[in-house]
């Protein structure tokens, strides 16, 4: 299947041909996208479209019904577990156990991800996201914000070359989304690709350099972020979903 | 095309005759037996009902392997609807058994092995459709369902060795233990082509049935999707 | 040895979790010392009855408490779609398996340890005979093995708390039969050798469904 310079050496994430149905319902009908390393991907749409279920494909929690995906190379049919190594998740759910402290829940995820020098990349983490003082307290009594904040530092602790977020800003606050904006910031310098999904288009345009637009499971529109400005972007979205903003 | 169009035709008119065979053969060819009497002769029903019921469960079986193996719903589809008929049949044979039981033994049920067995796989099939109904999506219905008759199936032969082994320490009433004379190994042997066939006819005609639900829903997703493009 | 590394961290991480809050563990185990003497209640005779009655009592008692250990293996991974935390981990879905698998052997055979000596003391019995302690671990094992599967499908279903006992219990009737049998003959001091049939019924129960649950269980948590 691969050949000598075929497409998987190049692109970091390969998506061929991609359907998802649930029975007779059919979420993803035929999706075709390659992601070079270090590009930043805003995927926008209306509810239903299939952003979700994308994201949790490309994150392997679901397998594709019919097509491929190639993460770094990896054929996710065959290799997902490797691939995995190189993925980080951040969504609404926060992937935190409420009963265990911060750093009881970022030791789990270390061992999990075969993170060396587990202490120091959790402090590390927990810096970054500004939670040192909270690490030995149970997640469970943190406000909304916080865990979600934890949630950041989980996703960044096996430093992931691929980051999908799932519309990352629901239920955040000020402090945290300024703290997911630096991260990703942070990221992009630091070459990570990231796919992010979002309902404000102010904020895809903002933090992302290339956007799709998706409608019932199929890739209406697609540009680089740079050449369009808000007011355009909100007429183009109008005009592929005819759904109001 | 043409083939399923005769076998269709031909199904119910071969069923009926088979049937209209059975009754004959079992009320006025076969003779009385001796020690259980007229009784004796829902022998000729209960016997291929259990035979179904354990048939059925192989089909569910084989399509729950098919399905989780190749993701098409057509085998989920054989699948179900064998599960449903099996329930059926499964009934049957508790019903068939009590009747049979009471005016021979005077208890409405006896804790024999083959009936005992075919309790556990009522509720074995009872399990597969429940758990259906009690999914959040359909999809996961049927690969809950697929898990059920896998591990199901395998379970059968070892609860009818346990309840077997339990039985042997205990023995208690057989429901039939001597031999068969002529007359009634052919009575027998054409009830349960009877019974056979009826399954084979309610099984397609469940599974066609299916077939076209599953159609109109993929249609009525589809329309869903141009009301939303053309009227929103 | 990676592959037990990271079931030993779920396993572990459970344990943590349950050992801040202890509601489950002792819960199960005051409902299983409850259930104990309400058969007593039940049947409660002269000690020719209770010797006849008491393996089937032990082991309904065990089923019960078995289905309310096994409810409890999934929910912590609803919040907050730990489940998927888990399955974007670098690990194969088996890990997940036996991780769950595990943690709910150790909490089952907890409560049995517990167990046993009070049902020796209620019904004056002497439990501590090799024979019934390697029945009740091959017991303990087989429920579990496809425990897990069914309480990581119950999960994800409408009515969780019923779909777990009516998949189960028709299931492992040949282990609660075998189970009950051997026990009998243990506590009636019988030898190895009578008991020899059913512990290979219940050998023969725990090896095929381990691999099977095994085999089935990405199935369950994969769409």
């Amino acid at each position: 299947m691969d050949k000598i310079g075929s497409p998987s050496e190049v692109y970091t994430i390969e998506v061929k041909r991609l359907t998802k149905s649930f029975g007779t319902h059919l979420a993803l009908r035929g999706i075709d996208v390659a992601v070079k390393q270090g590009e930043s991907v805003v995927i926008f749409g209306p509810n239903g479209a299939g952003k979700t279920t994308l994201i949790k494909l490309l994150a392997t929690i679901m397998n594709p019904s019919s097509g491929e995906i190639f993460i770094n190379g990896f054929n996710l049919k065959k290799n997902a577990e490797q691939a995995r190594r190189s993925i980080g998740v951040i969504t609404h759910q926060t992937f935190l156990y409420s009963n265990l402290t911060a750093y009881e829940n970022l030791q789990f995820y270390s061992k999990m991800y075969d993170v060396p020098d587990t202490k120091e990349r959790i402090y590390q983490v927990a810096t970054m996201v500004e939670m040192v003082s909270r690490l030995h307290d149970r997640t469970g009594t943190f406000s909304r914000g916080m865990q979600q904040r934890l949630s950041i530092a989980r996703a960044l602790l096996h430093n992931p070359a691929i980051l999908l977020l799932d519309e990352p800003e629901t239920g955040l606050d000020q402090q945290a989304i300024s703290i997911l904006r630096a991260a990703l910031q942070m990221e992009e310098n630091e070459k990570r690709t990231i796919i992010l999904t979002t309902h404000s288009l102010e904020r895809g345009l903002e933090l992302c350099n290339r956007l799709l637009i998706l409608n019932h499971g199929r890739i209406v529109y697609e540009n680089s972020t740079k050449t369009l400005d808000l007011a355009s972007l909100t007429e183009i979205y109008h005009q592929n979903t005819k759904a109001k903003v | 095309m043409k083939n399923t169009a005769i076998i269709s035709r031909l199904l119910p008119v071969l069923t009926f005759l088979l049937f209209a065979a059975s009754l004959f053969m079992v009320f006025i060819y076969v003779p009385t037996e001796e020690t259980m009497g007229i009784v004796q002769r829902i022998f000729y029903f209960h016997v291929p009902v259990a035979w179904i019921a354990f048939l059925a469960f192989f089909i569910v079986f084989i399509g729950s392997i098919m399905y989780l193996w190749k993701r098409q719903i057509i085998w989920d589809t054989i699948a179900s609807s064998s599960a449903e008929i099996g329930l059926v049949f499964a009934t049957l044979v508790l019903i068939t058994g009590s009747i049979w039981a009471k005016p021979i033994w005077g208890v409405w049920w006896v804790w024999e092995p083959r009936l005992t067995t075919s309790l556990v796989l009522w509720f074995i099939y009872a399990a597969y459709l429940l758990v259906r109904s009690y999914a959040s999506e359909e999809s996961r219905g049927a690969r809950f369902s697929a898990v059920v008759g896998i591990i199901g199936f395998i379970d059968v032969p070892i609860v009818a060795l346990a309840i077997t082994m339990w039985r042997t320490q205990h023995p208690g009433p057989v429901i039939f233990g001597g031999g068969l004379a002529t007359s009634m190994l052919i009575t027998l042997l054409v009830c349960l082509v009877a019974f056979t066939t009826l399954y084979a006819l309610l099984l397609i005609q469940r599974v066609s049935l299916k077939k076209r639900e599953n159609e109109i829903k993929i249609l009525q997703n589809d329309d869903l999707i141009l009301e939303k493009d053309t009227g929103g | 040895m990676k592959f037990w590394n990271k079931v030993f961290a779920i396993v572990w991480k459970d344990a943590i979790s349950e050992m801040r809050t202890r509601e489950i563990i002792f819960s199960v185990l005051i409902f299983t010392i409850l259930v104990v003497v309400t058969f007593n209640f039940a049947f409660g005779a002269s000690a020719e009855t209770m010797k006849l009655v008491a393996p089937g009592i032990l082991w309904v008692t065990f089923t019960f408490a078995g289905i309310l250990a096994l409810n409890r293996s999934f929910i912590p991974e609803i919040e907050e779609g730990c489940l998927g935390g888990l399955m974007i981990c670098p690990v194969s879905r088996e890990v997940i398996y036996v991780g769950k698998m595990l943690g709910s052997l150790f909490f089952m055979l907890i409560i049995e340890i517990i167990a046993l000596p009070v049902f020796a003391l209620l019904f004056n019995l002497s439990v501590l005979s090799p024979q019934l302690i390697t029945i009740t671990f091959l017991a303990t094992v087989g429920f579990v093995a496809v425990g897990t599967l069914f309480s990581a499908l119950a999960v994800n279903t409408k009515a969780r708390e019923m779909v777990l006992p009516i998949l189960f219990l028709p299931v492992v009737v040949p282990i609660i039969i075998s189970a009950v049998k051997a026990s009998g003959q243990a506590l009636s001091g019988e030898p190895w050798g009578e008991l020899s049939s059913w512990l290979a019924v219940l050998g023969a129960f725990d090896a095929i469904f381990i691999v099977i649950s095994f085999w089935i269980f990405p199935f369950i948590i994969e769409e």
